[in-house]
């Protein structure tokens, strides 16, 4: 292409190259700036390698941009190994001519220094690669080792900055991995050379649960998010987890789904939930969430919908038999699949791993209902706007794909809105309150919609018992009993 | 001058004090060539004799780069005696040159 044309189809976008990283093309509309050198910086650890190597890695095998590695720390057996685990076979496609990895070694010890060079050889041996295999993309990793290698500082930064008109004038995209430095984006102030792209990684330790982050630092001539984007290192690679990239398109339903009681059903307009909207539990623990999910579940099943539970303080096992105590039996369910439990602490992982694990499963098995119960216990793991974000995005999710979200969280008995619920409750559809009831030395449960968006509700408060045969939701002798707090 | 790769080689590894060099350059250019006339002149006053020369133009053989880790331009390789020694730079600093060739040790024992 010639330089005209390229500056001519500049002027109508900016030709962006994907990165095939899940979340980072959302984030950076489409990808990394194509043709252009791109900057990765962070400290050691952050996952600059493992970025280098996926954008070339999904350039060959879902672009077809074949692409050259250089790499200035690791030899090519020890970087096919790393990703081994990851699931990225390099040596084949080095065989198949997709990927070329080139272990630049730079040994201090016994260079000697005399008079004037530049650094020809490394752009012979770089342009040489190219041409071999017709590269799009190129990772240099860490090109930064060439300040211990070279004495002439003068030097090696006009070589480098060389270098980088070099690669913009091959027409390659290039990512440039550099550690960070106090104070600067990089330790030698790379980023003033490469001036079109600059993404920093961090891996921060707060609570003992680690979080990765991704921010963009700056991207010439694109609107980018400049948020701190968390992301994973799971098992398939990168991803990053863009919380303002999900808009509030989600088509909606009028379709209803049965809450699983009928009493319930009829304080909801007779009707029960709107398919695909987001039901909140609230409740003081022993009020019943569990119970109510269950039959929710349960009515799910019988209608023959897909169902995805998500435990965090109980066991499968328990929950099967609580439930069997009280008349729900969700074990035939369980059998002929279409209930699936996944039990797992909070505190097991961070949060980010929570969310691409219940994505991953949703993904999987596709279930029209989804339970999480509850959602309290995330708040042991990360802060509270962290926890806010993250079942922003859970529900957000859900609402996408149209599955019903049935979310339980604890209150404690004097707070009425708790925090946390206030939080997320502007995203929530149906909102169910369950309330301790004190009397005459007895306890009694209350239940009543708080809030239910497109539909005529009750706004009774109901008495709620929960017997061997089920849920019974029967009428309240308002005289008779009287809500504890009353703070409403 | 001609900057030529030449394979032959005239005394391999028989007489310990032969020095085997290899000058990586990019085509003609000033820097090479100051780099190669530096060399010659140091090898005659100080190796008349047992010196061994090869010159390289990356330029024609892109793909010898990688196997000396060329980065700079000029390189000398000193591939023999062992170990390698690598001296990069128009060779214009006779001393430097003749340290990375240990040069001076030589001329001790």
């Amino acid at each position: 292409m010639t330089p005209a044309k390229q500056a001519k189809q500049q002027l109508q976008s900016l030709p962006k190259c994907p990165t095939g990283i899940p979340g980072m093309d959302e984030i950076t509309g489409g990808g990394l700036p194509k043709g252009r050198p791109t900057l990765i910086a962070g400290a050691a650890g952050c996952g600059k390698t493992l970025f280098a190597m996926e954008f070339l890695i999904n350039g060959a095998t879902q672009y077809d941009e074949p692409g050259v590695f250089v790499a200035f720390e690791e030899n090519a057996e020890e970087l096919a190994q790393n990703v081994a685990s990851l699931g990225f076979d390099l040596k084949k496609l080095s065989k198949q001519k997709k990927l070329i990895i080139d272990h630049v070694r730079v040994e201090r010890s016994e260079i000697e220094e005399t008079g004037d060079y530049d650094l020809d050889g490394l752009f012979i041996r770089l342009g040489h690669a190219i041409d071999s295999i017709g590269a799009k993309r190129v990772a240099l990793d860490t090109i930064e080792v060439l300040f211990s290698a070279f004495d002439n500082k003068g030097i090696l930064r006009a070589e480098l900055q060389r270098l980088f008109r070099w690669l913009k004038d091959k027409g390659v995209s290039a990512v440039i991995t550099a550690e960070r430095g106090e104070g600067t984006v990089t330790r030698f102030g790379l980023e003033e050379y490469v001036a079109d792209c600059v993404i920093t990684l961090d891996h921060r330790v707060t609570e003992q649960v680690s979080t990765r982050r991704l921010r963009i630092v700056k991207y010439r001539g694109t609107l980018h998010g400049t948020n701190e984007y968390p992301f994973l290192i799971g098992k398939n690679g990168i991803s990053v987890l863009p919380i303002t990239s999900l808009g509030l398109e989600h088509p909606t339903s009028t379709k209803r789904v049965s809450t699983g009681i009928k009493e319930l059903d009829e304080m909801l307009d007779g009707k029960g939930f709107y398919r695909g909207s987001s039901i909140l539990l609230t409740g003081t623990a022993g009020t019943g969430k569990s119970s109510i999910s269950a039959a929710f579940v349960e009515a799910a099943c019988q209608r023959g919908e897909r169902c995805m539970y998500f435990a965090f303080e109980e066991s499968t096992s328990q929950i099967l038999r609580n439930m069997r105590s009280i008349g729900i039996d969700l074990a035939p369910h369980v059998k002929n699949g279409l209930l699936q439990f996944h039990v797992a602490r909070p505190t097991v992982y961070g949060l980010e791993m929570h969310l691409v694990t219940m994505y991953d499963l949703i993904k999987e098995y596709k279930p029209q209902v989804v339970v999480l119960d509850p959602i309290t216990d995330f708040f042991a793991v990360a802060s509270q706007a962290e926890v806010k974000a993250t079942i922003t995005r859970i529900i957000d999710f859900l609402k996408t794909h149209q599955i019903t979200a049935l979310v339980t969280s604890y209150t404690s008995q004097n707070d009425n809105l708790d925090q946390t619920v206030v939080g997320v409750s502007s995203l929530i559809d149906t909102w169910l309150s369950l309330r301790n009831l004190e009397h005459h030395g007895e306890r009694h449960r209350g239940l009543y919609v708080l809030k239910s968006r497109g539909m005529f509700h009750s706004n009774q408060i109901r008495s709620f018992r929960i017997t061997d045969n089920g849920i019974q939701i029967g009428d309240m002798d308002l005289a008779k009993y009287q809500m504890e707090s009353s703070t409403t | 001058m001609s900057v030529e790769k030449s394979k032959a080689r005239t005394q391999p590894r028989k007489v310990s004090k032969t020095y085997e060099l290899r000058l990586y350059v990019a085509g003609q250019t000033p820097k090479s060539l100051t780099a190669f006339a530096n060399l010659k002149k140091i090898c005659e006053e100080h190796l008349a004799g047992q010196y061994h020369i090869e010159v390289v133009d990356l330029l024609k053989h892109p793909q010898l780069a990688s196997g000396d880790q060329i980065l700079a331009i000029p390189t000398l390789v000193r591939k023999l005696p062992e170990p390698i020694k690598k001296i990069i730079g128009d060779l214009s600093n006779t001393e430097r040159v003749l340290v990375g060739l240990n040069l001076r040790e030589h001329k001790q024992d």
